[in-house]
């Protein structure tokens, strides 16, 4: 009862309609949704650095009040940018894409990284973000260090979709808290990293306890990821780290 | 015209209010129809995941009955299903964006969750059963009631998973130290999905012991 050109042209306005429908709310809403994701970035970076009372509302502000430098560095270690000014979130630093620097890393090119330099209660923190692989997609996260450049502050994690109960748990206090006083060079000076561990860091040799933590059980994936990525992460960072140790 | 007044039953008739209760218990899509079951098993270790989902659910469930039941003359039988699709992913990838504008912390808990909406046999089953041949406000009605049924489902296994599993709820803990220190231990199992199938393998049980009428008969 319905001919074969009503079908076509059935579904071509139908999909027409849905396309515009979409386009205009993805339009409309870009602007909010670009704002979340600043402020989420902003906010786990000012956490990491253990930042009290961080909230959607004030984090652009408190951004500005304790980051005072936003360094892009290249991958030989040196700095190629230095930003101090006000408007912090104007900076290259913050805008670069850590994902497309890694990506190039990965593909022998030169890269940029930034680097997040936090003043706070006289202390100077270094904030490095982080990026890698979870089970079902990207993890993320910021390691802040003490000025020392080995020894770890605090640190955040997020995640696109781990397993809620399972691998979601890498953003708990009770996984990320494990990091505070962990070294990620040994007294020699060799980078280590630190290394999630399944069984829990009882299994390791004491002289490398301080360069590990507990896994997840049942996140076993997650967990892997976390691990890679503060390797691989902490690895290109590793020239400029060694400079100025 | 007198004769179409007479027709026109109160919005809230008898037999409206059986669109919006059914689905709670006779009907209920989880354990009668034993459809969703994926994202049941999927979002229910946590509360506040089940929560924001069965919200969600209700919301893409009323509206898609809706435009469906609008269009229903016009749907070409032959790609009726493809039009459910679209008219679904269009109100999933909507609620998507609008989640991540307004509750963006929300968003980010549920992340590839949403998206699945789409994917949720319910939705597109009411589509298929009740809005292609249904007024909008029945439709409307339908979608609302069948996003509850589910959501309920969902709320209470997640209660038990997120109460036994993890020792609290909604994010509070509830199970008191000196449980802990007693030698309680929270049910690792219950985190796992596994443990959500059993759950509504006994819920399911719970509600035909009460509900006589939904045992089969041979």
């Amino acid at each position: 009862m319905y001919s074969n050109g009503y079908i076509f042209r059935y579904a071509a306005i139908m999909v027409i309609v849905a396309a515009a429908l979409l386009s205009t709310a993805a339009m409309l809403l870009k602007p909010f949704q670009e704002r979340n994701v600043a402020i989420d970035k902003m906010g786990g970076i000012l956490a990491s650095a253990d930042i009290p009372d961080i909230t959607a509302e004030n984090a652009i502000q408190l951004f500005n009040e304790y980051v005072k430098e936003e360094i892009v560095i290249n991958q030989d270690g040196d700095v190629v940018e230095s930003y101090t000014q006000s408007k912090k979130e104007d900076a290259k630093a913050f805008k670069l894409d850590l994902k497309a620097e890694l990506y190039k890393k990965t593909k022998g090119l030169p890269y940029e990284l930034p680097l997040y330099v936090i003043e706070k209660d006289n202390q100077t923190l270094y904030v490095v973000p982080l990026r890698g692989v979870g089970l079902w997609g990207p993890i993320w996260g910021n390691m802040a260090l003490s000025d020392d450049l080995n020894t770890i502050v605090g640190v955040t994690f997020d995640h696109k979709g781990e397993t809620p109960g399972l691998g979601a748990e890498i953003i708990m206090d009770f996984f990320t808290d494990q990091f505070v006083g962990k070294k990620i060079f040994d007294d020699n000076g060799a980078f280590k990293s630190i290394k999630v561990v399944k069984g829990g860091i009882g299994t390791l040799p004491d002289s490398e306890k301080i360069h590990g933590v507990d896994a997840i059980s049942g996140g076993t994936i997650t967990s892997n990821g976390v691990n890679d990525m503060l390797h691989d992460v902490l690895e290109s960072y590793l020239p400029y780290l060694k400079k100025h140790r | 015209m007198s004769a179409e007044i007479k027709e026109r039953e109160p919005l809230f008739s008898a037999k409206n209010i059986k669109l919006l209760k059914n689905p709670l218990n006779f009907e209920n899509p989880i354990t009668v129809q034993v459809l969703g079951i994926c994202s049941a098993l999927a979002v229910t270790a946590k509360l506040e995941p089940a929560v924001v989902m069965s919200i969600s659910v209700v919301f893409v469930a009323a509206i898609s009955n809706v435009v469906i039941s609008l269009l229903r003359n016009g749907i070409p039988p032959r790609i009726r299903i493809i039009v459910q699709l679209v008219v679904i992913a269009s109100m999933v990838i909507l609620v998507d964006q609008v989640l991540k504008a307004f509750v963006y912390d929300v968003s980010k808990q549920l992340s590839v969750f949403v998206g699945l909406i789409i994917t949720n046999c319910i939705i597109m089953g009411r589509l298929e059963a009740f809005a292609m041949a249904n007024k909008p406000w029945p439709s409307f009605l339908d979608g609302i009631g069948n996003g509850l049924g589910y959501g309920a489902i969902l709320i209470i296994i997640a209660f038990f998973r997120e109460l036994l599993g993890s020792g609290t709820i909604y994010g509070y803990h509830v199970v008191p130290e000196s449980f802990f220190e007693l030698g309680y231990k929270n049910n690792g199992l219950m985190i796992l999905p596994p443990m959500a199938l059993i759950v509504v393998g006994v819920i399911i049980w719970v509600q035909r012991y009460y509900t006589r009428e939904l045992i089969e008969k041979n």
